[in-house]
């Protein structure tokens, strides 16, 4: 498989009243063509902070991408200016929002809201645009009589789908779809993420998806990477991730859901709560809700290592064996 | 059946219906369930199907346009304003949105004391009875004593969750609507709080209605489900029951719809066409024909109830046998 995005070491701070926000600290990912990666991890693990990065989008100041590289198709997007940027968003990479009651503009028709994405990569009149559009609307489901409609007269299922019609309306090689079906219910879910699906194999588009769901991963991706305090933790594929689990922060996400399957009378989440971004602790990010905590996990970060065949961990107890 | 002994809450032929001429909103319609002491009853449902808005008129923060209430045996829809007062003591409302349903320029003492002083528990001179009453609640739910101060703001959605369960607890309530307590938390945390509310129902006897979107999070912890379409129950059963054999062709839908954390288990997804539909004047018959897969001409014309077709499994759809 070809790589298609590469990112080496990202590091990203905020620089804000209350002291340096260190949302992301040394993140290195690669996404293959036709791939789906899953990031998973829970409110301010960094998980929006790098889709935002990929895409260029942190607003600077506060914040600032302090190191890495970030290699799109072998370009590299940090060196890029301004308006070859613009090429690249929509046009290359597109995003979904995660919410889709805000991410519209509400004085906007929809139809207006996709040919606005269409004209500014394609050089074509506006009549093509709409009719474009128009056809957009239809492949992810809605009638195209209704592209003179505004975002208040659709519900959030379809809202959202008019979003992915924006997003794929270019023909991206990689979406970037942050947590593409949180604000929506679950038989909603299923109908976005399969048609989310359905359009990806079609176009062999890339993605990532970015959730806190396992079961929404388990079921729609290829590779996996756990988030924790800006720094990914476990990575590997979808087997040896679920079937395989070796930090303590994945098997406590698995123990906080409850299973459908067997029978769990109680819960066995992580304790305590992530650390403050502003006040990270010393060592390893996670030692202070771990239950396998030694003294070395206090002193030093421990490496993210490879256990097998690509599986990526980064604890100490891995580093042993 | 239920034990008629055992039973603290009992709902016959609740109603309520929002507007009035012409367009009448069916939020519930012709609801009957009971809820025995020290039980819980899991209501499942998507949005805008009408279970916070039944929780709340059994309540009554929502006067019901029809039907009874029982509440140990007497209907409290004939309550007048006094003894409705007295009444709030034991039912008592966890709510949705921790950072929407606290105010903001409350401390935690003053957000846990406000109950205790307008029902008259304690005076409000008595400043060290109250102090110690607060404390023990903060203890109870798991929040340490050096927050007492602080206000909601400076805290996380999960202890924010946490002083919403303490101000419910505060008057030792017998009877908790609990209005997707943990929907709005992240799943480690969602995990920490089912497991207070679990022990928290073990030590001090609570019966709760827990209603929730998710059918994966009151799996383990109801005693019975009731899945709620468009305003009614259309299927009704002790938890394990309803997920070993689910019978309604909408409880099919919404349990296979559920994401499965399993990257080897295969989907038999039952997609459903379109949207709930709007519960605005619905015309006789069964409100889920229109996205029902097995829907015959048969299926609408005619108002459905509620038919056991095993020892404690109801449900309406008339192509059960």
């Amino acid at each position: 498989m070809k790589e298609l995005l590469k990112v080496k070491d990202l590091v990203i701070h905020y620089q804000t009243d209350d002291g340096l926000v260190e949302a992301l600290n040394g993140v290195s990912l690669s996404i293959g063509e036709g791939e789906t990666l899953g990031l998973v991890g829970e409110t301010g693990a960094g998980k929006t902070t790098l889709a935002k990065g990929i895409m260029r989008l942190i607003p600077n100041p506060p914040g600032k991408i302090k190191e890495g590289e970030i290699f799109y198709d072998g370009k590299d997007l940090l060196a890029l200016g301004d308006i070859e940027m613009q090429d690249i968003r929509g046009g290359h990479i597109s995003m979904i929002f995660q919410d889709p009651m805000t991410s519209l503009n509400p004085v906007m028709t929809v139809g207006d809201q996709i040919m606005e994405v269409i004209q500014k990569h394609n050089n074509i009149s506006k009549q093509e645009a709409y009719q474009k559009a128009g056809e957009m609307l239809e492949l992810v489901g809605i009638v195209k009589e209704r592209a003179n409609d505004y975002p208040h007269q659709f519900s959030g299922g379809m809202k959202q789908r008019v979003i992915i019609a924006i997003a794929l309306a270019c023909n991206p090689k990689l979406l970037i779809a942050d947590e593409p079906t949180t604000a929506l219910d679950v038989t909603i879910q299923a109908q976005v993420l399969e048609m989310i699906n359905r359009l990806k194999k079609k176009l062999n588009t890339s993605m990532l998806l970015i959730t806190h769901d396992l079961g929404v991963v388990a079921q729609n991706c290829d590779h996996v990477a756990i988030i924790y305090a800006g720094e990914i933790v476990e990575y590997g594929d979808l087997q040896q991730v679920f079937k395989n689990t070796q930090h303590p922060y994945t098997e406590g996400l698995f123990g906080s859901i409850p299973s459908l399957a067997a029978n769990v009378k109680r819960l066995q989440p992580v304790e305590g709560l992530m650390p403050d971004p502003t006040d990270l602790p010393e060592g390893c990010k996670f030692h202070t809700r771990c239950k396998y905590v030694q003294d070395i996990c206090k002193k030093n970060v421990p490496p993210l290592i490879d256990i097998g065949e690509g599986h990526l961990v980064r604890c100490v107890r891995c580093q042993k064996q | 059946m239920t034990d008629a002994k055992n039973e603290i809450l009992r709902v016959e032929g609740l109603k309520k219906y929002f507007g009035s001429s012409g367009a009448v909103l069916h939020a519930v319609d012709d609801v009957n369930f009971s809820i025995n002491e020290g039980a819980t009853l899991g209501v499942v449902g998507e949005s805008g199907c009408g279970k916070s808005t039944m929780g709340r008129t059994i309540l009554r923060l929502h006067e019901p346009t029809e039907g009874k209430v029982f509440f140990k045996g007497e209907n409290i829809v004939d309550y007048d304003k006094k003894q409705m007062k007295a009444l709030r003591k034991e039912m008592q409302i966890i709510f949705q949105d921790p950072f929407a349903s606290l105010n903001p320029r409350m401390s935690i003492s003053e957000t846990i004391i406000e109950p205790l002083i307008i029902q008259g528990v304690y005076d409000k001179k008595d400043k060290a009875g109250l102090q110690k009453r607060v404390r023990e609640l903060m203890d109870l739910v798991g929040l340490a004593e050096r927050l007492i101060n602080t206000y909601p703001h400076e805290l996380d959605g999960g202890r924010r969750q946490r002083i919403g369960i303490a101000r419910a607890l505060a008057l030792n309530p017998k009877f908790i609507v609990c209005d997707e307590p943990v929907s709005a938390l992240d799943v480690s945390i969602q995990a920490q709080i089912l497991n207070l509310m679990q022990d928290l129902q073990d030590e001090l006897g609570l019966t709760y209605m827990f209603i929730t979107h998710d059918l994966s999070v009151v799996k383990h912890f109801a005693n019975d489900i009731a899945v709620m379409y468009l305003g009614q129950l259309v299927e009704k059963a002790p938890a394990e029951l309803l997920f070993k054999n689910p019978l309604h062709p909408y409880t099919k839908a919404l349990l296979s719809a559920i994401p499965v954390p399993d990257p080897d288990y295969k989907m038999e997804r039952i997609l459903l066409q379109g949207e709930i539909t709007s519960p605005i004047n619905p015309e006789p018959g069964c409100r889920f024909a229109k996205r029902c897969p097995l829907a015959t001409a048969e299926c609408s014309g005619q108002d459905l109830v509620l038919r056991e077709v095993e020892p404690e499994h109801f449900v309406t759809c008339r192509l059960v046998q």
